[in-house]
């Protein structure tokens, strides 16, 4: 009873309250870096440094008035920010934060579930998200949100497909789809996969980057071009969901990228026994300081880098990254049979 | 604007679509309209709109008196002020045959060249911004801001100094000045390296830039483009060697100019003015005479009649002033400006003409147009 309903369900709780709040501060963090990047200093007046400025942030936001355009196709308009939110927090459920552990007298695993198409699960429900983004520029019913809306569906199609070829890769160095049991593979092999798949790698961070909808790919919402993309109609909480489920995205593709490249809650190089000191660390420590790495790199990319445009973004999904993609594919599946 | 349909075989309709940027849009550099007609994202054709930020500057200064000219001179490039100031000045002591002395003439470089380096600074910013760059802009503020500073020092105003009166100067320059310039260039220098650094060999740069906007040198002298935009396509003119004013004469400094004539050409343009203009500052603060700061000038200004042009070279290209004075009243009989920005912008509708969206900011960025100069 306890192991199959009671502990899961304190599992959710943690795990969705502790996700609503890293999105949060997530935004604040990006603001802080930005800040400091710039030679500013950021939010300062709530709260001392500024780290009430998230609560503040979201009392604003519910407290404005909600406004539906006339023109706006309703019912559209209201699903999309929750089609845009929801599939970024599910997706939370397979991502391994740490492994089993002892926790008053009951095995807890630190992952909601462990399914075994995991990956798969990942990919699927990341890709539902898009609609949010297609659907809030086509309910708008102006101009500009449905330019936005355009770029954002042709480019999120070109970069799903490189990314999802890596992910074949790593399964095929893991040969296997669950989460927990690549963090395992890389366990048993004595590599993260970040250096065995260098390649793979970098496509996916890349395709990451696209995916997000972040700079230097960020031209659905390209605020210098297209006044704020899909969410131009969009205001108060809606407007709000949009935010944080790019946040929770985020945050969603450095936790996939620390399990699959980075070995997850693994300490650094887990077979050599003269650094197991390390291991004092608990796992999920390890876990949440490479997702933060993830994180910091996301921001810093978006304060230096200037933005693409949206040929030229095609271009490289189609004509760069694919073909590596495939390539590298290829290559781990040959390599694979001939150590066989 | 109506929407006309386009037939592409049998099989589909396609519909251009009408898409009004500005005059409420964070990219069109204040309140520039302009409509643009698409395909996909690919401009059809334009429509600039301008007159959103007209206050009949020229009529006025009809009812005003020479003197007073210069502070609405000041509203024209509420950016480039100083340079405004210059030539308003320039063009009445030309029509009165006033001589201004030397020390005069040098710190009217001085000021016109530090106002070069702040205007380009903000162009430099926002244009990196319209890009996607954001970074670059809050550098380049932070640096304009020191330029503000002497500015502040030196006639007590931060944006529409005023700074400059027929004849002379209001002022001399206050004591140790001259030692903040100095230091000032220095800084200057290191920071437009950094500027370089983030944008000149950034290969998101280079796609967004290259090959964006080419206009040709005969193209651009049609369209009657001046400054930056007909430098980057070769020709090298620059009313500061071709026609000196102020003390340009005595200055050393090279005029770069581009090969391509596309957006990146126009940055570097105005990147390596950066570095002259400081050449420039240093040359005439290390250089800077004695002498009175104000010529023989009639307290009552009152011009014999007849008419004149006289242009100065502006960060956005040649600022010219034709003013008329019919001998008799205080104020002139007619008073027309040349902006730069005026005539940089006819280029616009050429330029972003099959183009993406995207470039169509980068194009208006590259112009570096001021609507308080377009509109007058």
């Amino acid at each position: 009873m306890i192991d199959n309903l009671v502990i899961p369900l304190i599992k959710i709780v943690v795990v969705l309250s502790a996700t609503l709040s890293a999105v949060a501060y997530s935004v604040l963090l990006e603001r802080k870096v930005i800040a400091w990047v710039q030679s500013r200093l950021g939010p300062m007046r709530v709260g001392p440094y500024g780290i009430l400025q998230p609560i503040a942030d979201a009392l604003k936001l519910i407290v404005k008035e909600d406004i539906t355009p006339v023109r706006a196709d309703k019912w559209v308009f209201t699903a999309a920010p929750i089609l845009s939110m929801v599939p970024a927090l599910i997706v939370y459920a397979v991502i391994p934060f740490g492994p089993t552990v002892q926790m008053f007298g009951h095995p807890v695993s630190l992952y909601v579930t462990d399914i075994n198409v995991g990956l798969l699960y990942i990919v699927s429900v990341a890709s539902v998200g898009v609609y949010g983004i297609i659907l809030a520029g086509y309910a708008s019913n102006s101009k500009y949100p449905l330019l936005a809306s355009l770029r954002a569906s042709a480019q999120l199609i070109s970069y799903e497909v490189a990314v999802t070829l890596t992910l074949v890769s790593v399964i095929l160095m893991s040969g296997s789809l669950s989460m927990v049991s690549i963090v395992r593979a890389q366990e048993s092999s004595g590599m993260w996969y970040a250096f065995v798949q260098p390649l793979a790698f970098g496509i996916f961070f890349i395709g990451g980057l696209a995916e997000t909808n972040r700079a230097p790919f960020d031209m659905a919402e390209a605020e210098q071009e297209l006044t704020g993309g899909f969410h131009t109609e969009y205001s108060g909480m809606r407007f709000a969901l949009f935010f944080l489920a790019e946040y929770a995205n985020v945050i969603v593709v450095s936790s996939v990228a620390t399990a699959l490249f980075l070995g997850g809650w693994l300490r650094p190089f887990p077979n050599v026994a003269m650094l197991s000191f390390l291991g004092i660390v608990p796992g999920w420590v390890w876990f949440l300081l490479k997702s933060f790495f993830f994180l910091y790199v996301f921001i810093w990319v978006r304060a230096t880098l200037p933005r693409y445009r949206y040929d030229q973004l095609m271009r490289i999904g189609w004509k760069v990254l694919i073909p590596l993609a495939i390539g590298n594919l290829v290559l781990t599946g040959i390599v694979k049979v001939l150590l066989m | 604007m109506e929407t006309s349909t386009i037939h592409h075989g049998a099989m589909f309709d396609t519909e251009e679509l009408v898409i009004n940027m500005g005059p409420q849009h964070p990219s069109t550099h204040g309140v520039l309209r302009v409509v643009l007609r698409l395909e996909g994202e690919t401009v059809v054709d334009s429509d600039v709109v301008i007159g959103y930020l007209h206050r009949g500057v020229e009529k006025l200064s009809e009812n005003r008196s020479w003197t007073q000219i210069v502070l609405l001179t000041d509203r024209l490039d509420y950016v480039a002020a100083a340079i405004s100031n210059a030539g308003y000045c320039e063009t009445v002591e030309k029509l009165m045959s006033v001589e201004v002395p030397r020390r005069a003439r040098y710190i009217r470089t001085i000021l016109s060249e530090l106002q070069r380096i702040a205007s380009h600074l903000l162009w430099v910013g926002t244009h990196a911004m319209d890009i996607g760059a954001m970074t670059v802009f809050l550098y380049a503020f932070r640096e304009r801001e020191l330029i503000l500073d002497l500015f502040e020092e030196m006639c007590g105003a931060r944006l529409t100094y005023n700074s400059m009166r027929i004849g002379g100067l209001p002022q001399d320059v206050p004591p140790g000045w001259d030692k903040k310039v100095l230091e000032f260039c220095t800084i200057m220098t290191a920071k437009v390296g950094e500027y370089e650094q983030l944008l000149t060999h950034n290969r998101i740069w280079l796609e967004r830039t290259k090959g964006v906007g080419v206009i040709s040198g005969p193209e651009a002298v049609a369209l009657g483009l001046s400054g930056p935009p007909l430098r980057g396509s070769g020709v090298p003119r620059d009313v500061r060697k071709d026609e000196p004013y102020a003390a340009y004469d005595e200055m050393q400094f090279d005029v770069p100019v581009g090969t391509a004539g596309d957006t990146y050409d126009r940055y570097l343009v105005r990147m390596e003015e950066l570095y002259q203009s400081i050449r420039i500052i240093r040359q005439a603060t290390e250089g800077i005479p004695e002498g009175p700061i104000v010529g023989k000038v009639p307290r009552l200004i009152k011009p014999p009649a007849g008419e004149t042009y006289h242009a100065v070279e502006s960060p956005k290209g040649e600022l010219g002033y034709f003013i008329v004075s019919d001998g008799k009243s205080t104020s002139p009989y007619r008073f027309r400006v040349r902006p730069p920005s005026f005539c940089n912008l006819q280029g616009l509708r050429r330029l972003i003409k099959g183009h993406l969206v995207a470039d169509v900011v980068a194009l208006i960025g590259s112009l570096d147009v001021v609507l308080g100069e377009v509109d007058r």
